[in-house]
């Protein structure tokens, strides 16, 4: 059984290429994926990413639930409306999921996680969750929509009640506050995104979805699909899970070292296995891949390196720099000449640190 | 969607043909195929002078979501591609039928022609995949 969101017929209607994306019918492209892509680096372009799950937690011991069942540190959230990228891992340091956390305060978190992952994000977190007496709250009465690019945050600012503009304005990145939107619906801005892109990502009742939709493409924003989304967001460097990681792999694998906070006395789940890890030493390490040749990177290709083979997790052509770009796992220490092979050739690429891309421009030795 | 222009034969993997003087087919993908593929950025062409066999894999085509095999719809030896497709791939998602064709086989057995669809044919097929 397909889901839909509550933008299905809009989709349809302006002539959407739909595809199944983890159980949802959601649209890939509107006609160029590429356009689409360019939309959001040069102007502003909006997603339909209302599959994401979005899961409110309530209860006096929220923080302290948190501070558990998280690998990043919540006590970084400190004032209302901020947000924390963090993954959520098994016992073995395995990713569950990579979630964005927003504090309201201290009996109310929010959590949005993958489509894909929903169920059992889901219930490892209720399971989790019994021992501190958290309520658990899936919210299917939302809808979302991220508005990216270098003209996203003014073409959104300029929908917004007088009152509400000059508080939007000032959001800092990775934070989030209420406002009015047209017709006084109300939203949940917040300036995060998945485009390496200044831009913000829009909570919205359901019922105001298809308005506030329309009000975004009266404003100038272009419709992109999750085409030129995943696009956007390796040439932005970051993970999609389920390709780039998932519960075999711990976050040192996944280059996410940077989001596990090894405070001191805080015992989160995955902690002594990570710990353990790090200690032994990560045998497999994710890189950036360029190919300067004709060609194109893609998941599943095997990666020859002086230390053996690897493999593509996420590769494309990347529209931004006009040749293909990936990430890739492979064995630790220096690779030496580093090859790809792409149906029985093997081609060189170089190894690069990434992102690719961000704010519009390539990254330098990209 | 474009109309299927009546003088073509086609592949159910998509491929069409064009006949044209002298044994020579001209070969493309349909506009529905292009559709599908999306957005090409990498062609692979087949070496003038090549043999190819009908049915079988000839060119690749990469569009950003994927790698696809092009077959020849018919026996030969390639006399002819199309260079202006390795620094423009988007002309195959422009004009699939005209300015999109991908290379020219001198064909070793006409009787192959009979094996493929007429335009109305795979029109038919088309509308039964849409469904």
């Amino acid at each position: 059984m397909t889901e839909k969101t509550v933008l299905n017929a809009t989709h349809r209607a302006l002539g959407a290429r739909m595809v199944d994306f983890g159980g949802w019918d959601m649209p890939i492209n509107y006609g160029s994926q590429i356009e689409e892509h360019h939309a959001v680096r040069r102007d502003a372009g909006m997603f339909d990413v209302s599959h994401m799950t979005v899961v409110d937690l309530h209860g006096p011991r929220t923080r302290e639930f948190l501070r558990h069942l998280l690998a990043n540190n919540v006590d970084k959230l400190k004032t209302t409306g901020k947000a924390l990228y963090t993954c959520m891992l098994n016992e073995q340091g395995g990713v569950i999921d990579d979630l964005i956390v927003y504090f309201f305060d201290e009996a109310h978190f929010r959590l949005v996680v993958n489509a894909a992952t929903r169920a059992k994000d889901l219930a490892w977190i209720a399971k989790q969750a019994v021992p501190f007496g958290i309520e658990v709250n899936e919210r299917p009465d939302f809808a979302m929509i991220a508005v990216q690019g270098p003209n996203a945050r003014a073409r959104v600012i300029g929908l917004l009640h007088a009152e509400d503009r000059p508080r939007i304005e000032k959001l800092g990145r990775f934070a989030a506050a209420a406002a009015q939107g047209p017709h006084g619906m109300p939203l949940f801005i917040a300036r995060t995104g998945y485009t390496g892109e200044d831009g913000f990502e829009i909570v919205v009742p359901n019922e105001h979805a298809v308005a506030l939709w329309e009000a975004l493409a009266a404003a100038g924003v272009k419709p992109a699909g999750l085409g030129a989304r995943d696009t956007l967001r390796l040439e932005a460097g970051m993970n999609l899970y389920g390709q780039d990681m998932d519960e075999t792999v711990s976050p040192w694998g996944a280059n996410l070292g940077w989001t596990i906070a090894l405070d001191e006395g805080r015992d989160f789940i995955g902690r002594v296995a990570l710990e353990k890890q790090k200690a032994e030493g990560v045998k497999r390490v994710m890189v950036g891949l360029v190919l300067d040749e004709k060609g194109v990177l893609r998941h599943g290709q095997k990666v020859l390196t002086a230390n053996g083979e690897g493999e593509i997790l996420s590769g494309s052509f990347a529209p931004t720099l006009d040749k293909a770009v990936a990430f890739a796992r492979i064995p630790a220490g220096e690779p030496g000449e580093v090859r790809v092979d792409i149906r029985g050739r093997e081609v060189p690429v170089r190894v690069v640190k990434y992102p690719f891309v961000r704010d519009g421009k390539p990254c330098e030795g990209i | 969607m474009s109309e299927i222009p009546g003088d073509l034969k086609f592949l159910k993997s998509h491929e069409w043909a064009r006949v044209e003087d002298g044994g020579l087919v001209r070969v493309g993908i349909s506009d529905h195929a292009q559709g599908q593929l999306g957005d090409l950025v990498y062609v692979e062409l087949p070496e003038v002078g090549a043999s190819v066999q009908a049915g079988h894999g000839a060119a690749v085509l990469e569009s950003v979501k994927a790698a696809s095999d092009i077959y020849s719809p018919v026996s030969g030896e390639v006399v002819e591609v199309n260079e202006a497709l390795a620094d423009k791939p988007e002309t195959i998602n422009e004009d699939a039928y005209g300015e999109g064709w991908i290379f020219v086989v001198r064909m070793s057995d006409r009787g192959e022609l009979g094996e493929l669809l007429d335009a109305d044919a795979y029109a038919e097929l088309v509308e039964n995949e849409d469904h």
